[in-house]
């Protein structure tokens, strides 16, 4: 066993950094650090934070009932970046000014709607992945944790002085699984008429919170923006339903793989663009060539021209032949034996739901239609792993 | 008897084979395995040296040799039946048994006192 016996070996190269003792600096904590104590989390440094990676009932459980009930997480860490208009300017300038920055639709977004979108980098990488809620009166973008000062950054750099950026201090719950339209609605009715990807400001235990029909796992469920100091007693009242149970980010990890869904820094980066990632959808047509509104983000050019040749590597999904877990970093080959790698995994591990490992890689779309036979090279040896479609469990959204 | 080491494998020797397994602490630590790669009976270990791997849902650590030896049995239940580790590590989730080159190597690892006063 490696000296603390959670830090991977060979071929780990965790997603999350799983140790719990290695000195990290300061550490921030989210407003939740007592209550996560009080449960009996075990804590992990995460992007700069102090963040549980599990409870005492462990990553197999937490999964597993996020997809049977409810899962509540604390994702406090994540960036929230409000955006207004500044007096003079209007709510459709906010809107033109962020088209400048993701290849989105911003203007065409309506009040109380929500788009995934990407932050692209000059020559077209993918510099965060974030979403896109329109209110009344402002924008707001919830950003990865890691990248919050740097989108901030850049957003400030890019954006006209007509727009006022805010990153006001602010928790970030999320309550996903069957069970959470019915836990949420105990403590705000309203939320049972929301739809997948709706957006609300509504009050929970009097707080003002913004509300959101989305979430990291494939579930149906929400993302609850929540005043700090109210933070505590709105999860503790999501608790109080016994069938919420807290989700440590281990879990939300092999819930987010199994729902094909992309980890920023490792399955999308400054490195892959959107057409590679297999994320063109989150461009609509209206900013793609031919579109309205074509072009006039960053790396535009690069992003559309690589639409249009289709990609040399695409992001895919794996399914390994056995038991063995296929992890980030493992080389991927098309024989047995002999050969040059021809793509690589970014994310892989164990899928409590498929009862089987499951990855995501990079591969020549050539080499690697559905139902492809490759070899995933784990500690020397080659694995043998099947091309899939993504994702690897059906998405739940409630859409209608 | 058992013996222990700072890398949290316990040892039980019987004539001049050890019973290895991971211990009561690192399987609480690692949580519910889902794989479990043993060595090759007859396989010669070396002390420090990879032996076998224990997978959870979010990572693979290795198991290293807690000293010179011939692998002489695996324990294939927890092959097919990697939960039986966590549910019982130090007694029906042993990993393999080690002829080992130099019985006295056994003696000088840990005992139980001072694994506890380490694993806390």
């Amino acid at each position: 066993m490696s000296a603390s016996p959670a830090i991977g070996g060979t071929s780990a190269a965790a997603d999350l950094p799983v140790s719990s003792s290695e000195p990290d600096g300061a550490l921030r904590r989210t407003p939740l650090h007592a209550l996560h104590q009080r449960l009996g989390a075990r804590m992990t440094p995460f992007a700069g934070y102090e963040m549980p990676l599990q409870y005492p009932a462990g990553v197999l459980k937490e999964h597993l009932h996020a997809r049977a009930a409810a899962g509540l997480f604390d994702v406090s860490h994540m960036g929230q970046i409000a955006l207004s208009p500044r007096p003079g300017s209007t709510i459709d300038d906010v809107a033109r000014a962020l088209e400048a920055a993701i290849p989105t639709d911003a203007l065409g977004l309506k009040i109380g709607r929500q788009r995934y979108g990407l932050l692209t980098a000059d020559d077209g990488g993918i510099l965060d992945d974030l979403m896109v809620a329109r209110f009344d009166d402002r924008f707001v973008l919830v950003v990865n944790a890691a990248n919050r000062a740097a989108d901030a950054a850049r957003l400030r750099a890019t954006l006209p002085d007509t727009v006022e950026i805010e990153a006001p201090p602010r928790a970030l719950l999320a309550l996903q699984g069957p069970a959470a339209e019915a836990a949420l609605g105990r403590l705000a009715p309203g939320v049972a008429a929301m739809r997948f990807m709706d957006v609300a400001e509504l009050d929970l235990l009097g707080a003002r919170c913004l509300v959101s029909r989305s979430g990291y796992t494939g579930e149906d469920g929400f993302e609850i923006s929540t005043p700090e100091d109210r933070a505590e007693e709105i999860a503790e009242a999501l608790l109080a339903d016994e069938a919420v149970r807290p989700v440590g980010l281990g879990a939300r990890d092999s819930l987010r793989l199994e729902a094909g869904l992309c980890l920023h820094g490792a399955d999308i980066g400054p490195d892959v663009d959107p057409a590679e990632a297999g994320l063109v959808w989150s461009i609509p047509p209206v900013r793609r060539a031919g579109g309205a509104r074509e072009g006039g983000f960053p790396g535009a050019e690069q992003v559309l021209r690589a639409i249009g040749q289709g990609p040399a590597r695409l992001r895919v999904g794996l399914r390994p032949e056995g038991r063995q877990p296929v992890r980030t970093g493992a080389a991927l080959f098309a024989d047995e034996a002999g050969g040059e790698p021809i793509g690589v995994v970014t994310s892989g591990g164990f899928g409590p739901s498929v009862g089987a490992p499951v990855a995501m890689a990079y591969a020549p779309p050539d080499r690697a239609p559905p139902g492809a036979r490759l070899f995933a090279e784990v500690r020397g040896q080659r694995v043998p792993v099947i091309i899939v479609p993504l994702p690897f469990v059906p998405a739940r959204f409630k859409r209608g | 008897m058992k013996r222990f080491t700072e890398d949290h494998e316990w040892l039980a020797l019987d004539g001049d084979v050890a019973t290895v397994g991971i211990t009561s602490f690192a399987a609480e630590q690692l949580g519910d395995l889902v794989f479990v790669e043993l060595p090759k009976v007859g396989a010669a270990l070396k002390k420090a040296e990879a032996a076998a791997v224990v997978e959870s849902v979010k990572a693979a650590s290795d198991v290293y040799a807690p000293v010179d030896g011939e692998v002489t049995e695996v324990n294939d239940a927890v092959v097919a039946d990697p939960t039986v580790i966590s549910a019982d590590p130090e007694g029906a989730g042993w990993l393999y048994r080690l002829r080992l080159a130099d019985p006295a190597a056994f003696e000088s690892l840990m005992d139980e006192a001072a694994y506890a006063a380490l694993a806390k």
